[in-house]
């Protein structure tokens, strides 16, 4: 073969390059996120509250343009409620509506518990938070970085 | 007809995808069995394609030049364009990888009417180069925009990437530029195959084939990414088993994953068997990587047969008394 040596050293390349996923990952255990959807926030609402904003199946897929889309009505519109597709009202407002059931607890994740912006009954405020676990679990995951953290964020004078 | 050909072809092969996407029976073939058998005919073929034209025997030096070539010690040698050096060659292959030189100095010649009759005139044609670098490198950045769903945790230089190629935040999810540029670039590839009357003429069903594969994967990713949404998680889920060979098929993923992961699939299996193979075979192109020393070193072909030589000193140690009784001079005594 005329300059084997040159084609085998880039063959050896080349799989090399498609085969990264396979070295990359060699040995990991293939563990989603996990996804607190059962915290004792969620557990002390009744039974009729606990169904999210919409059906999860939705939220999962649309949960970014909801908010955006309450992002418009709030920020834009002035409008502060939202009916949803069953006729039901909730309040605009990812602090008090979300974030009701969505912060997660602290004591699971030591780090947080250092963290200023944890309130003093051991709950994390995602909006005031870089890394909630809620939101970050599958955001990290499949590398999404939301945009919600440039305007929710805590002022730099509060947390001294 | 060529073009229907191929069009029908792809039509087919997306029915097959739509009918493994909705029979949940079938998710287990067409989600890991399939894309495990692509992946090693992808790799395989490829490894067989060019160790196939390795052996095939490169006989002379054919460097094309474009440049002056080295001279006398006061000319101006181009150093790539007409490298003397592996350094220069180097530089040169990388040029025409990652910026497509010679595409560049694309010309178009065209039949004009002059003063004394048709005048034929060059001019630089610079489109097909621009199309198929926007091509190119978008389809590269979305391969590596995918290793997203192949690693974890996934590598810093993976995310900067995406969110470069995200920066315009138009839309939510937000709008991929390479998702535009090679949807426009393809269609362009396309257009360009079936309005331009020579190059109908030379296209063949193997040309319209994988342009229609490209197209119906770019736009099955973006109606997965916009419109029939999947579930993300489960698909990285997926696609970590895969890569873990611990196969896992999460349930409730979407059927347009099933579609997109199909057609993904034929391209790679069909890859070392067609014209895509280009991108093992520019690096093996005899005219570009060979160092253009044709008349500074002596090239022997490598195959020659030894070749008996009986020289003149030889012939004269032979024939020296015949040729002395002759009267014939001898240069040894």
């Amino acid at each position: 073969m005329y300059k084997g040596g040159k084609i085998f050293a880039s063959l050896i390349i080349f799989a090399a390059l498609f085969t990264i996923p396979f070295f990359y990952n060699m040995g990991k255990v293939n563990a989603g996120p996990d996804v607190a959807l059962n915290t004792a926030a969620i557990q002390q609402l009744p039974a009729s509250e606990q169904q999210c904003v919409e059906s999860p199946e939705f939220m999962r897929a649309n949960h970014m343009q909801l908010l955006n889309q309450w992002r418009e009505e709030a920020v834009r519109n002035g409008q502060t409620v939202y009916v949803n597709s069953q006729g039901k009202e909730f309040e605009i407002s990812l602090q008090d509506t979300c974030l009701k059931c969505h912060a997660t607890e602290s004591a699971s994740k030591p780090a947080v518990l250092n963290n200023p912006v944890s309130t003093t009954a051991g709950v994390s405020n995602p909006a005031l938070n870089e890394s909630p676990e809620f939101c970050a679990s599958c955001h990290d995951y499949s590398a999404v970085k939301p945009l919600c953290w440039s305007c929710h964020f805590e002022p730099k004078e509060a947390t001294k | 007809m060529k073009v229907l050909f191929s069009f029908l072809a792809v039509i087919l092969l997306i029915l097959v995808a739509t009918m493994g996407a909705f029979i949940t029976n079938l998710h287990y073939v067409f989600g890991i069995i399939i894309p495990y058998l692509a992946f090693a005919m992808f790799v395989g073929g490829f490894i067989y394609r060019v160790v196939k034209w390795g052996r095939s025997p490169v006989p002379f030096r054919i460097p094309t030049t474009i440049g002056q070539q080295k001279s006398l010690p006061w000319i101006k040698q181009n150093k790539i364009e007409n490298p003397t050096s592996a350094f220069g060659v180097i530089v040169r292959m990388a040029m025409e990888v990652l910026f497509f030189r010679s595409l560049f100095r694309n010309t178009k010649t065209e039949l004009r009417e002059g003063q004394n009759g048709p005048e034929l005139s060059y001019g630089s044609a610079k489109w097909l180069w621009l199309g198929s670098l926007f091509f190119h490198w978008s389809f590269l950045i979305i391969i590596i925009r995918h290793l997203r769903f192949f690693l974890e945790p996934i590598p810093f230089a993976v995310q900067i990437l995406e969110s470069v190629d995200g920066m315009l935040q138009i839309g939510l999810p937000a709008i991929y530029l390479t998702d535009v540029f090679i949807l426009v670039a393809v269609t362009y590839l396309f257009l360009r195959r079936i309005i331009v009357p020579q190059v109908k003429y030379i296209s063949l069903p193997a040309d319209f084939f994988p342009l229609f594969m490209i197209m119906s994967i770019a736009i099955s990713g973006v109606l997965m990414r916009y419109f029939y949404k999947v579930d993300l998680v489960a698909v990285k889920q997926l696609a970590i088993g895969l890569a873990t060979f611990q196969p896992v098929l999460p349930t409730g993923i979407g059927p347009m994953f099933f579609i997109h992961i199909f057609l993904v699939s034929i391209l790679f299996a069909y890859f070392p068997m067609s014209k895509l193979m280009h991108m093992g075979g520019i690096f093996m192109s005899p005219t570009r990587n060979m160092i253009s020393n044709n008349r500074m070193v002596r090239h022997i072909n490598p195959w020659n047969h030894e070749v008996e030589v009986h020289t003149y000193e030889q012939y004269e140690d032979e024939y020296r008394e015949k040729m002395k009784k002759a009267g014939i001079p001898v240069e040894k005594e």
